[in-house]
């Protein structure tokens, strides 16, 4: 396991602007010797149809993320204060859809 | 010749290096080493392709015998092919493509850039939309010598060993001839022989990144210009042309 991981060039995450005022979303990962070459990878991979206008690559190593186990003191305690909510306000008509 | 034949076979030197390497890049296609470079490298054949349809459709309209983009891809032999011997050379490993593929990029850019201001409105066009591929083909071969030529021992040596191989083959790309003459005199083509000293920088200075030693002008070969090509140019045309010549009227 080690022996072949470390034979592989590094993971990157990609994130992808689809348009000018939208925000970068994450659309796979590449491998890549560093972060340059994964730039231009994620360029052939990715936006072959014209999908972006921007790209970011992060190393996938340097990303932290939350694990399912902690899903009951990161998020339960949230469920029952509605009052967080924004709904106890009336808006007027002319405001419309928010 | 006529100016027109000139033209003509000026325009299909430019289609012509742009259709056989693409078709040679194509040949990585499902074989490339990473999935991230199988799609970089049939991406970069199929704006070679793109270029190659657009110079060779306009060398048909130039020569007003009817021949279309498909009828001078697919039905010339060897002989009538005017593309640069280094571009026929086989893809070999990835170094070797590589190798090929940054010093014709580093050419290729030089001479869009000069060919965008033709006189000629149409092959500026074709020139200038292509620039822009090719911008970015250049960026990606760069980033590969300097990658495996600054890498391991094993990587670096393999370079080394590709550029040694083909260096040969790249004096041709400064050769100008009486069509080139021609060509240049009419505002139409480019002096690349006026390219070199900024082909030169370039080059050195990635060869320099990369750890890589510029190998001595010692050998040369050459012959596109007159139709004389290696032996793979063939090969090449035999796997290429094989369909329409077999079902001329084949549609897909």
């Amino acid at each position: 396991m080690s022996k072949e991981t470390t034979n592989e060039l590094p993971l990157y995450e990609v994130f992808i602007r689809s348009k000018n005022g939208l925000d970068h979303k994450h659309v796979g990962s590449l491998h890549a010797a560093d972060a340059e070459m994964a730039l231009t990878a994620a360029r052939d991979v990715y936006t072959r149809r014209s999908e972006g206008v921007s790209i970011w690559v992060v190393k996938s190593t340097d990303i932290v993320a939350s694990s399912p186990e902690d899903r009951g003191s990161f998020y339960e305690p949230s469920d029952d204060k509605l009052y967080r909510h924004p709904t106890f306000f009336d808006l007027p008509d002319e405001v419309g859809h928010m | 010749m006529t100016d027109n034949d000139m033209l003509f076979d000026y325009l299909l030197r430019l289609g012509d290096n742009s259709l056989i390497l693409g078709q040679r890049l194509a040949e990585w296609c499902g074989h490339a080493p990473m999935l991230e470079e199988d799609l970089a490298l049939t991406n970069i054949g199929l704006d070679l392709l793109g270029q190659a349809r657009m110079f060779l459709s306009y060398a048909g309209e130039v020569e007003g015998k009817g021949r279309d983009e498909d009828r001078l891809a697919y039905f010339r032999d060897t002989k009538d092919w005017r593309n640069l011997l280094l571009l026929e050379q086989p893809n070999g490993d990835f170094a070797a493509t590589m190798a090929r593929q940054f010093f014709f990029d580093s050419f290729q850019y030089l001479q869009f850039e000069a060919l965008a201001r033709s006189s000629d409105e149409r092959l500026a066009g074709i020139a200038a939309k292509s620039l822009k591929e090719t911008t970015y083909h250049r960026r990606h071969s760069t980033d590969w010598i300097i990658r495996l030529g600054d890498g391991t021992d094993e990587s670096h040596e393999k370079m080394q060993r590709a550029i040694d191989a083909i260096w040969g083959y790249l004096p041709e790309m400064f050769d100008m001839d009486a069509v080139d003459d021609a060509m240049v005199a009419d505002g139409i083509g480019v002096d690349v022989t006026a390219l070199r000293t900024a082909w030169d920088g370039y080059v050195n200075d990635v060869l320099a990144e990369a750890t890589l030693i510029r190998p001595e002008d010692s050998w040369s070969v050459r012959g596109s210009r007159d139709g004389k090509h290696s032996e793979h140019l063939g090969y090449i045309l035999a796997e290429m042309q094989f369909l329409p010549r077999a079902y001329p009227d084949a549609k897909w």
